[in-house]
Parts: C-alpha cells; sequence; structure tokens
C-alpha cells in the first residue's frame, strides 16, 4: 500500500496541549513522524525585559503550572548563585517538601491522563481523585492550589508550623494507601499492558544518545536525576533514583508511579529532618554576571540559563524545559508503532507543550 | 481495584455539589483581595510590586484599583503593605458574568470600573 500522510494534532483528544504530529502511514504502521510546534508561545522570557528580576518569579512559575514551584526554584537559585546569597536551612528543606508535593501531584496527573488515553477511564478518576489532597495540601500550606507562589530570592515566603506538617503526613499516609490500592490495576492489569508493553521501545544507547529526560530516561535504564546534584537540601535525604529497564511505555509508567511512593518518602524525610529557624534571607542589590542552573522536574531535567547586568531588569533569560529534550526520544520510537498507540506513546513522555514553548 | 470499585458505591460521592455545598477556604489560602480603603494611605507601594500589574492607585482622585481578572494570587502586595490593610479572604472569587474592576475611594462607596483589554 502507498503512504499516507495523516496529521496528528494540534487539536486531538487524548493531547491535553496543542502539538502537531506528521505521521507517515503504511498499512496503519507509522513509518515516520515528524512534530510540529508553535501553537502556544507565550513570550515568557521576552517578559524579562519588562519585569524587575523579583516580579520574573511570578513569570517564570507561569511557565507551567504543573510543575510552577520547581520553575520559580531554580529561577530562584539561579539568582542566589549570582547574589551570593546563602537560603537558611528550613528554607532549603521547605523547597524540598512543596517541590516534591508538585512531583506527586504532577505524576498522580500524568497517570489519570495516560490511564485515559487508553482507554481506562474509571482509573483516571481515581488517580485524580488521589490528587485532590495533595492540592488541598498546597492550598492550606501555601495559599494556592496547584500555582504556589512561595519561592522567593533568598527563601521561601512561607513557613509550616509542627500541625500541619502533622496533617500533611497524616494526608500522604491516605494518599499511599489509595495508591497501593491501585498498584496492581495499573501495573499487573491484562489490558493495561496489552496496550503498553513492547510499545515505543527506546533502547539505552538510543535514550542517551537523543538525549532523553526524566522518567523517559530512567525507564530505559539510566540512572540519571538532577537530584543527585544535591541541590537545596536533597544531600541530606536518603535518595536513589528510579530505574527501569524496559524502555517501553510501561516502563515509563511504572518510573513515574514509583516516583510517586519516593517523593512521598521524601516529603516525610525533609518533615523528620527540617531544623528551626528562618526560612528566607533578605537580599540586597542587583544580580551581575551569567549562571546555569538545573533541577528536577516531574518530566525531567529544566535547565535555565540567566544573565544578569547589575540592574533590576535581566539581560537574557533561557529555559529549556524537559518535554523538549524528549520530543526527538519521541519522534524515535513512534515508527514501527500502530496508529493506534501514537496517543499512548505520546502520553508517555508525558508532554508539557506550553512548558516547550514558554 | 475491585475493592476500589465496591468501596465507591456506598461511600458517598468524592465531588461536591458546588454552587450549593461551598468548601470552607483554608485559613492561609490567598482567596479573593481586598482592602481595608479607610487604613489605606494610597502610598501605592502595592502597585508598584505587583508582578502582574493589575493594582492602579491615584493618591490625587483618592483611590485604590483592582483588576481581579489581571491579579495572580501571589500574596506579593499583601506582604508588602505597610499598613497591613490588604488581605487575602480564606475563599476565593464568586465568577461573574462580565469583567470588571473594583475601584475602592476614599471618599465613596465601592463601584466596578470597565477593566482595560491592554493593560
Amino acid at each position: 500500500m502507498s503512504k499516507t500522510i495523516v496529521p496528528f494534532g494540534p487539536q486531538h483528544p487524548v493531547l491535553p496541549e496543542p502539538i502537531h504530529l506528521s505521521l507517515t502511514v503504511e498499512d496503519e504502521i507509522v513509518k515516520e513522524a515528524v512534530p510540529a510546534f508553535g501553537y502556544v508561545h507565550r513570550g515568557l522570557e521576552k517578559l524579562a525585559e519588562k519585569r524587575d528580576f523579583h516580579q520574573m518569579i511570578q513569570v517564570v512559575e507561569r511557565v507551567c503550572g504543573i510543575c510552577s514551584m520547581i520553575h520559580a526554584m531554580c529561577y530562584c537559585q539561579g539568582l542566589e548563585t549570582l547574589m551570593n546569597v546563602d537560603v537558611p536551612r528550613r528554607g532549603q528543606f521547605l523547597r524540598v517538601i512543596w517541590s516534591e508535593l508538585h512531583r506527586i501531584h504532577s505524576h498522580l496527573l500524568w497517570l489519570g491522563l495516560y490511564a485515559d488515553a487508553f482507554g481506562f477511564e474509571s482509573v483516571f478518576m481515581q488517580f485524580w481523585k488521589i490528587r485532590e489532597r495533595i492540592m488541598d495540601i498546597n492550598e492550606a500550606t501555601a495559599g494556592n492550589r496547584v500555582i504556589v507562589s512561595v519561592n522567593q530570592v533568598g527563601g521561601v515566603r512561607r513557613d509550616l508550623s509542627p500541625s500541619k506538617c502533622e496533617w500533611i503526613l497524616a494526608e500522604l499516609a491516605h494518599v499511599e494507601q489509595e495508591m497501593k490500592d491501585l498498584e496492581s490495576t495499573m501495573l499487573n492489569n491484562y489490558t493495561v499492558k496489552k496496550r503498553t508493553v513492547g510499545k515505543g521501545v527506546l533502547t539505552q544507547e538510543a535514550a542517551y544518545e537523543l538525549g532523553a529526560a526524566g522518567p523517559t530516561l530512567r525507564a530505559s535504564g539510566i540512572a540519571q536525576d538532577m537530584r543527585q546534584l544535591a541541590y537545596e537540601a536533597f544531600d541530606e535525604l536518603d535518595f536513589a533514583p528510579v530505574v527501569e529497564t524496559g524502555g517501553d511505555a510501561y516502563a515509563r509508567g511504572v518510573v513515574r508511579f514509583r516516583e510517586t511512593f519516593q517523593s512521598i518518602d521524601l516529603v516525610r524525610q525533609a518533615i523528620a529532618r527540617m531544623p528551626q529557624g528562618d526560612t528566607f534571607v533578605k537580599v540586597k542589590g542587583k544580580p551581575e554576571g551569567e549562571v546555569v542552573q538545573r533541577v528536577e522536574q516531574p518530566r525531567g531535567e529544566c535547565l535555565y540559563y540567566i544573565k544578569a547586568n547589575k540592574t533590576k531588569f535581566l539581560d537574557r533569560l533561557r529555559i529549556r524545559t524537559p518535554t523538549f529534550a524528549n520530543i526527538p526520544p519521541l519522534a524515535a520510537m513512534l515508527p514501527g508503532m500502530e496508529l493506534a498507540d501514537v496517543p499512548v506513546l505520546i502520553l508517555s513522555i508525558d508532554p508539557c507543550i506550553s512548558c516547550t514553548e514558554r | 481495584m475491585i475493592k476500589n470499585i465496591f468501596r465507591n458505591f456506598v461511600s458517598g460521592s468524592a465531588t461536591r455539589p458546588y454552587p450549593i455545598e461551598v468548601r470552607p477556604g483554608f485559613k492561609d489560602a490567598r482567596g479573593e483581595l481586598a482592602n481595608k480603603i479607610g487604613e489605606c494611605t494610597l502610598c501605592g507601594i502595592c502597585a508598584r510590586k505587583c508582578p502582574s500589574q493589575c493594582i492602579t492607585v491615584s493618591r490625587k482622585d483618592q483611590y485604590w484599583e483592582v483588576d481581579p481578572f489581571s491579579c495572580v494570587y501571589c500574596g506579593i502586595c499583601v506582604e508588602a503593605c505597610p499598613q497591613n490593610c490588604l488581605l487575602h479572604y480564606a475563599e476565593h472569587r464568586k465568577p461573574a458574568r462580565k469583567k470588571s474592576g473594583l475601584l475602592l475611594n476614599k471618599n465613596e462607596s465601592p463601584k466596578l470600573t470597565v477593566v482595560s483589554e491592554n493593560r
């Protein structure tokens, strides 16, 4: 049969955000996939010329709603490096707590969307029901549900009282139990395995060469996680990257499922080891110089390049998000797959398009 | 999963019938932004610090105006306010049919204003 080009997206029921793929298919088998972007570009980096470097925190939080706190944390870390500011230890632990809460709710959101992509709607609703507890924790501790806005240059703007910490631990115990109830459904179910095992296999070599990031990389057997850089309080926490060796869509699901438990454990450790003291230091002056800062987002490595010139406006702000790194692996894993598997495979890299385009 | 399904059958609804039943806000939540205009000195620090530039203050005309549709509820203005007259209610703002700003005048009662599209 001759080749046909099927346009996939930018509007598609499985896609939460617009991305376009030109799929060359032959007998329902994908032969080539060419991605195209540019549907949600908002020019947030350019805003650095209009908003001062303190106000830019609220802008970079809006690069991505789901990992807003981690974007702001990375940006603040960069400015703190430029301005030689040491964040108090308690502030660092609080940043770890909120960033891991963000990772949990991002993974829960993804697990739901992923289940929805292969047609398991009841699991989708169960995961989103669990996620609601994390949203409540965010609202009760930071003030907002999603874009928590707790970071400032020099630390965090809010503190956690002992009673709130206890409440968080109690809620996380519920989350953990409810996740365990869904474990066999998500990981051992016959239909789930039928849709995911062996689909979109990315070998270890291919993942490395194509520059995959985050769970997509770790599912291919490479133990690389930016939290190993021990930023903030991760040097004091027991942590080892979650690694799977399958390299397929199933392995990527398993990595994210297990990372949710890991993040719950990290929040517990952080609350147990958090010292007393200040949560922030007052920052004076203006930043100067350039810096590259990397953190681990739920989707993988996020990179910030900041160039400052000792004025209140930054010279240049460049953000590279993990989905940008995961697009070449996506284009490589699609050829050879059936057209019906394409939605599942696109979801398996956890695409965040507004992140990518900023 | 079977256990979950049975539990969901016997337990109540996981959601609320929203407009009829509203969950009370958490104590420190950043809900609707308000200003105790009687205590406000119209210094304008909130307007300068606001990342979304949703606050307009005029000392000459004695008013403080907020565009709740541009506000990102970050709480920067509340923390910056030297008079502590800005505050967030725990509950979020009610939905509205029309976009309008809130204008608080020192001498008059609060009124809704037309929000500029090109702020």
